[in-house]
Order: structure tokens, then sequence, then C-alpha cells
């Protein structure tokens, strides 16, 4: 069996799947919800990736790279407001964050 | 180099504004505290000379540049006009509250004129990744804006819910594009249309990409099922942050939508006019309903936006010239009315006071009048009676909406302004007709009084004049979209 597109798509759709369960079903740690962040924007890297590869066209691929780079800065705000939200609640546990409702 | 040169003449006005936020942010580290005051005054002549360069070099049929990656076109033009005077006033209304909150720092200015300078990139954008860099410039930048009071747990817990909502809508959009990319090997807007129109290989994996970027938009348009982050985001941010998001950034969002679905997705009209409208009746229900309950006005707002975006979807879903036309206005009335309304709030905040409470307005006609009034004007403009501009933008909406055949949604749609009016007229109430608890007096710097009245003016003026406005979106619209 060798391994086409269509493997490749399924796998970006399951790591995109298992980001957004992680997201919504995850009530312990806000750093989870960021790695699951970190997971969905590589679920549609491998997407671009093979479409660019299976298209042979060069744009996909370069998507990617602003996609990585992009991810970074993200990562750095997300963190930056933990250590915030870690100073003025002394809890990262997503459940806490119930201040504001209504 | 000739070509190169002219492409740089296009992108002019983004070309300004990042030299100039860059500047400020390296000014700030050599001013004394005392001479803040030169950041301000340089980031107003920013906007007002990227408003200038706007003007000078607008364009009356679409100019690509950068091999089609940008695009200047009359819509653009003249969105981006609106956001830089939804900007300015923003700061003009934020001087006093920030500077009572220790907030009048670089950053501020700095921060707000980056994610000025994404919301021109998406309204310019003409490929995924334009638009798509836009998006993460005012994305980051407002994430930060929230949790810049930094002391306060609301807006940092505020912040943290933005973020999280905001990169899972990133990454929905992200993987609506990379579907699209897939079955049209084109990531540009022009290029996708061309291939969708010379008939699309694979109709199933062209939907789910669409489903996920209308998710993603409704995402940051905040429309229903996807409004959760709104209310809260709303709330817990400091109120010139509320402002901002709630004005500037829905026209970028707004022109997001007319990039992606109305010019590279045409072809696929009838597809995405469904979840359309899916999402139009659950804001306006989700919007009204959830808005009488609420206590806290910045709340109320939100739910209010909630709706307002239902209704701008109206016009979106009518899905001819005339009813993008009249999503235009809508958007930009909402903006101007959403201004005024955030505006009395800030007037009325004092040092450790936020005014965010309905409670709050009581007697407001007894304290000051003509603030009462303005107040009237914008509430009356909500919730759509006439004269104000907003009865006219819904007016159009519905009309346009109506001629396209929904006939049952409009009646729908009517209804529920109704039982908006009930929230809006709950204000005009608390401020006529209820006592005053608090006598102290408003104070507030002589600009914003003069800006903030000619706003709530405008509301009522633009009302009953609002031609000349409708044919201005109608020409941007006509001019833009093939």
């Amino acid at each position: 069996m060798s391994v086409g597109l269509s493997h490749y798509l399924i796998l970006g759709a399951v790591l995109f799947a298992i980001s957004v369960i992680g997201i919504f079903l995850n009530r312990k740690n806000v750093i989870v919800l960021l790695m699951a962040i970190e997971l969905m924007l590589l679920a549609v890297n491998m997407n671009f990736i093979a479409f660019s590869h299976y298209l042979n066209d060069l744009a996909g691929q370069i998507f990617v790279f602003f996609i990585l780079t992009v991810a970074a800065a993200e990562s750095a705000i997300g963190l930056a407001i933990l250590v915030l939200l870690f100073r003025n609640l002394r809890t990262i546990n997503v459940d806490d964050l119930d201040r504001l409702k209504g | 180099m000739n070509v190169l040169s002219l492409d740089l003449m296009t992108a002019l006005p983004e070309i300004v504004v990042l030299v100039m936020a860059m500047f400020i942010l390296l000014l700030d580290l050599f001013l004394k505290p005392s001479n803040r005051f030169l950041i301000y005054v340089l980031t107003q002549l920013t906007l007002l000379g990227a408003a200038a360069i706007t003007i000078l070099t607008h364009s009356t049929t679409v100019t690509d540049a950068f091999n089609g990656m940008f695009v200047d076109d009359p819509l653009a033009d003249g969105l981006k006009l609106a956001i830089y005077l939804a900007t300015s006033v923003t700061l003009i209304y934020s001087r006093a509250y920030i500077s009572l909150r220790g907030m009048f720092r670089g950053e501020f200015y700095a921060l707000v004129l980056f994610s000025t300078l994404g919301m021109m990139i998406m309204v310019s954008g003409q490929h995924f990744l334009t638009l798509y860099m836009g998006l993460e410039l005012l994305s980051l930048c407002l994430y930060a804006l929230v949790a810049l009071d930094r002391d306060n747990p609301s807006s940092t817990e505020a912040a943290m819910k933005y973020f999280v909502l905001g990169a899972l809508a990133s990454g929905m959009l992200l993987y609506g594009m990379s579907m699209l990319y897939g079955v049209t090997g084109n990531l540009n807007i022009t290029g996708v249309a061309e291939a969708l129109l010379n008939g699309a290989p694979d109709h199933g994996v062209l939907i789910l990409g669409l489903v996920f970027i209308v998710a993603g938009l409704a995402f940051k348009l905040g429309a229903a099922p996807f409004q959760m982050w709104v209310p809260d985001v709303y709330h817990g941010s400091p109120t010139v942050v509320t402002l901002f998001i709630g004005s500037a950034t829905k026209i970028a969002a707004f022109a997001m939508v007319v990039r992606l679905l109305i010019q590279a997705m045409f072809v696929l009209t009838a597809d995405w006019q469904g979840m359309l409208v899916i999402m139009a009746v659950l804001s306006m229900v989700i919007g009204n309903i959830a808005a009488i309950a609420q206590t806290n006005i910045k709340r109320m707002l939100a739910y209010s936006t909630i709706s307002h975006i239902g209704f701008l979807l109206l016009g979106f879903l009518s899905a001819s010239l005339n009813g993008y036309a009249s999503a235009t206005f809508y958007i930009l009335s909402y903006v101007l009315m959403t201004l005024a309304g955030f505006g009395i709030i800030l007037l009325l905040s004092r040092q450790g006071f936020e005014a965010d409470r309905l409670e709050d307005l009581k007697g407001l006609n007894q304290r000051k009048p003509w603030y009462a009034f303005l107040m009237l004007l914008v509430m009356f403009s909500m919730a759509g009676i006439p004269p104000t501009l907003g009865f006219y933008a819904k007016f159009t909406v519905l009309q346009a909406a109506l001629q396209a055949g929904f006939t049952v949604l409009v009646v729908f749609a009517v209804i529920m302004a109704l039982i908006g009016a009930f929230y809006y007229l709950r204000v005009v109430k608390y401020m006529y007709f209820d006592e005053a608890e608090d006598h102290s007096p408003i104070t507030a710097p002589v600009d914003m009084k003069l800006v903030l009245s000619v706003n709530a003016i405008g509301l009522l003026i633009l009302g009953m004049l609002p031609q000349r406005f409708m044919d201005a979106c109608a020409y941007a619209i006509i001019h833009s979209i093939q």
C-alpha cells in the first residue's frame, strides 16, 4: 500500500479534531489549551504541504512558513497572558475562569 | 522597477502607518512621562495623514498590486477611511479614561496603530496569505490590548478567553483555506473565483472548506452560534478596548466576508446563503433575548452587537449588489452608533468608577440633560426608531432581503427588532424617569464632549438625509465587485 494524498489529509483531519476536542473538553489546565492551539495550526500545515506537493505548487509551502512564524508569535502572547493570569488569579485552572458571566 | 514603485504607491497608506507605529514605539522610550501627550498627537496625525494619502491615491477601479496579493478599489478606500475615523474617535474618547487608569503609555498607541495596520491589510487583502497576515496582526494586538490593564483580573480573564477562541477561529479559517487551496490549486481570491467558475472538481471537499471558512468568519464577526466570546470580552476588557473591538474591527471583519464569500466564492452563493440564514436567525434570537436579562451595560451592548450582526447577515444573504450595499451601509451605521454608545459610558466613568451598570444611568436627565439626550439618540438608533440612522440601516437591509424573496425571514427580523426595542427603551426609562442616585459632577475634556455631540447628533442628521451616504456605499460596492 502506498501512502497517498488522502492519508495525509486524514492525518491532518485527525490532528485537527484532536485539537478542537482538546480545547472544548479540557477542564484542567490552560497550558493544555495552548498546546491544542499549536496542534491545530500544525494540522493545517500538514494539509497545506500535502496539497502543495500533490499540486506541484510551491505557494502552499510558503504559506506554511508564514503560519509557523505566526504560531510562534501567537504562543508568545498566549504565554504572556498566562503569566498575567497566574499573577492575578493564582491559578491556571480552566474552571476557575468564571468571573465573567451573565 | 517602475512596476514596483507603482505597487508601493498602492500600499502607501499601509507603509506610512507601519513606519509611524514603529517610530512611536521607539520614541516612547526616549520621552519623559510628562511629554506623553506628544505620542497621542503623533498617533492622531498618522491617522490623518493616512486618510489624506488614501484620498489622494484613491482608485476608481480595481487596481491590483504585488502580483495580485493586494488590491485597491473604491470599497477598500471607503472602508479604510471609516477605519481611520473610528480609530481616531476611539482615541479621542479614550484619552481621559486611560490617563486615569495608568494606561496612558506608548504601548497603547503603538498597539492601536499596529491593529489599524492589520485592519487595513485585511481590507485590501486579495490573497489568502495577505488576509491571514492582516487578521493575525489585528488579533495579536487586540489580545495584548485587552490584557493591557495588567492588575485587573477580569480583563486578564477576558484576554485569555479571547485569545483561545480567537486562535480557534483563525485555525478554522486556515483549515478552510487549505481545503480551498487543495481543490482550486490557488491562493489568490481572483484565482480561486476563476477556478470555481471553470467547474470545481470535488464539490464535497469544497463544501467542507466553505463550512470551516464561514465558521471562522462567524467567530470573528461574533455571529451566533459562535458568539460565546463576545459578552465576556466586551465585559472584561477596559471600556476603551471594548469600544475599539466593537467599532473599527467590525469593519475589517466585514471586508473579510466580502473578499472571501462574495468575491472568492460567489459560485457557491447558494451554499453559503443557507448557512448565513441559520446564523442570522440564531444571532437575532440569542442577541435580543439574552440582552434583556443583562444588568451590565457593556454586556448588554455585547448582546446587542450579536443581534446587529444578525441584521448585517441579512444584507449578505440577499446575494445581490443592492444587498451588499445595504450591508455596507449597515456596518458603517453600526460603527457610528457603537462609538457614540460607548462614548457616553466613557464620559460617565471617572477614577475608580466604570459606569458600566445600567443603574449608573439612572436620572442622567437630572444630572446632564444634554448627555441624556445624546444617549437617547443612540438608543433610538440602535433600536431602529425613525428618524435615526439605525432605522434607515435596518430598513435597507430588510428591503434587500425582501427583494431576494426571504419574506418569512424579514417578518421574523422585524419581530426580533421589536423585542430588542424593549431593552434599549429601558435605558431611556432609567435616564428620564428614575431618580439619580449618584450626583457626582461629569467632567470630560472639551474635545471629547464636542466629538461625542457631533457623533450622536450625526446619527439623527444622517438618519434624516441618508441618501448620499447610501449612494456612496452603492458606488463602492458596484465599482469593486464584478
